[in-house]
């Protein structure tokens, strides 16, 4: 996709529906600066969505997407779960794999994009939930950090198989009882962060998707990163709602629960000396463009 | 085997598709008419009659033609209304290929995934697809073969589709204004359109934009 290209043909333009006509109006797409803010007013990459209601994966889903900083640019990979009932109605480039196959395809994809573009800056982003990630996929993820392939992996993490009914995986904490785990889990949440670390990522973020600022800059970083230094990951807090007995508007209370002193998602970063250099001097960069676009804008504007 | 027919439905609730029963695509310079392999030329006489029959003759614009991809694109949506002015026609777009919910509003466009809604509620006879991707617009002639008793016909820029029961290929913008020139030959030999006196509806922003009385 080009942004050049999100123009109507004036002879049909009058039939056009109305959000197609906002879309090129008011479309973030090449915004520098474009972020969870633009939430409301442009709905050009999600609007509706198939999750249940309440679902805050539906809730990390506008953030991400209003968070890439090139959406036209950027190809997301997903994998089995209730993700996979999102991509159709995202309209950014993605591909549905096999259940835990994702970061194999990613690594492939990023090296391809790399060749078939080589002066244009093609993000690939990994978007799958704790299954895909941690227990069927734990393979094709490691391996993909030991390659130090150029890419970002974003798990959603709801503690459980949620689509298939409860079942207990990996991220699980100790001790929960699943609707389909009725004995409870025996061992604890695999630290899926600091193994990240040892496997050679250079950006890790844990958090809830709580706080939408907070989110966007994890995403941010991480893709920054992912395109200069090597892999990064970012682990969000997503809760079923439906699977831990809550009701629909409970889920935020349950994200910044998990998030206090003390809790399974109290915010932690893990950056390496080098990607902590790159993205300070990206903040420079950010503050002078910003002072220099401030500086022109005349006095009484 | 006598040939299979893609005639207008109702059919069935799951139609056969039209290349499983040994309908096969034109070669270039030729159409289709039903399944029947024919040349262009009577194929454009024969839609021509088609629309001018047709009480509510429609056109499907999809993304290929809505959105500006080039110039070539720009001019082919040029020739299409200039089609829609000609008939009469109605302009119903297909703008993307996304589910829309909670419904779509079947006055003012269609979508692949349920295109007899807006047949149905337009109660649309004749329509034409235009500028609709292949997998789309195979999917979509389909369902309208097998819920609506609507005759489809397919302006295909590429090898046609055989589950339309009119099929052109390579269709460019000046074959769409060959059609045009069909449809103006037919009234000044006496045909007349039968369509239904109607207003194109226009949209802004802010939705339709509604013409005082």
């Amino acid at each position: 996709m080009s942004k050049e290209k999100i123009s109507i043909c004036e002879d049909l333009a009058d039939i056009m529906p109305p959000e197609y006509q906002e879309l090129v109006a008011t479309a973030t797409f090449g915004n520098q600066d474009r972020g969870w803010k633009d939430i409301g007013s442009s709905k050009e990459l999600i609007e509706q969505h198939s999750l249940c209601a309440g679902c805050p994966e539906s809730i990390a889903f506008r953030y991400i997407l209003a968070s890439l900083p090139a959406p036209e640019d950027t190809v997301f990979v997903g994998s089995t779960g209730c993700t996979s009932l999102v991509f159709p109605h995202v309209a950014v480039h993605n591909i549905h794999s096999l259940f835990g196959n994702q970061n194999a395809i990613a690594s492939g994809l990023k090296r391809a994009l790399a060749s078939r573009f080589p002066d244009v800056e093609k993000d690939v982003v990994v978007l799958a939930g704790d299954g895909a990630t941690v227990d069927i996929g734990l393979d094709m993820t490691m391996q993909s950090w030991f390659r130090q392939e150029k890419f970002t992996t974003i798990c959603f993490d709801n503690e459980l198989y949620a689509n298939t009914g409860g079942q207990e995986s990996g991220l699980m904490q100790k001790g929960f009882v699943a609707k389909m785990a009725p004995k409870g889990k025996s061992f604890e949440k695999v630290r899926l962060p600091e193994i990240a670390r040892e496997a050679g990522c250079a950006y890790i973020a844990v958090l809830t998707v709580s706080k939408p600022n907070r989110v966007e800059q994890a995403i941010k970083n991480a893709i920054y990163v992912a395109r200069e230094i090597g892999p990064t990951f970012v682990q969000l807090y997503t809760p079923c709602i439906l699977e831990i007995g809550k009701q629909s508007m409970e889920g935020l209370d349950e994200m910044k629960d998990a998030e206090t002193i003390g809790g399974r998602f109290v915010q932690k970063e893990y950056i390496t000396e080098e990607a902590q250099k790159l993205l300070d001097s990206i903040k420079e960069e950010t503050k002078a463009r910003k002072k220099a676009a401030k500086a022109k804008k005349p006095v009484n504007a | 085997m006598s040939q299979y027919q893609v005639k207008p439905g109702p059919e069935a609730f799951l139609p056969p598709a039209a290349a499983s029963m040994g309908n096969v695509l034109p070669d270039p310079g030729e159409a289709h008419i039903e399944g029947r392999i024919v040349p262009e030329e009577e194929a454009y006489e024969y839609c021509a009659r088609k629309l001018l029959e047709a009480k509510v003759p429609t056109i499907f614009p999809g993304p290929l033609v809505l959105w500006k991809w080039n110039d070539h694109v720009a001019e082919k949506a040029t020739a299409i209304r200039a089609l829609a002015n000609e008939v009469p026609m109605r302009l119903i777009p297909m703008a993307d290929y996304r589910p829309k919910y909670p419904k779509i509003d079947a006055e003012v466009e269609i979508n692949p995934n349920h295109p007899n809604l807006t047949i149905w509620h337009n109660k649309i006879d004749v329509c034409i697809f235009v500028g609709v991707h292949c997998h789309m617009a195979n999917l979509a002639l389909k369902i309208i073969r097998g819920g609506t008793k609507c005759y489809t016909i397919a302006v295909c820029a590429q090898a046609g589709h055989e589950d339309a029961c009119l099929s052109f290929r390579d269709a460019n913008a000046e074959k769409v204004r060959r059609l045009i020139a069909a449809v103006k030959k037919l009234k000044s030999e006496g045909v007349k359109s039968q369509a239904i006196p109607f207003t194109q509806f226009k949209m802004s922003r802010s939705g339709p934009i509604v013409e005082p009385a």
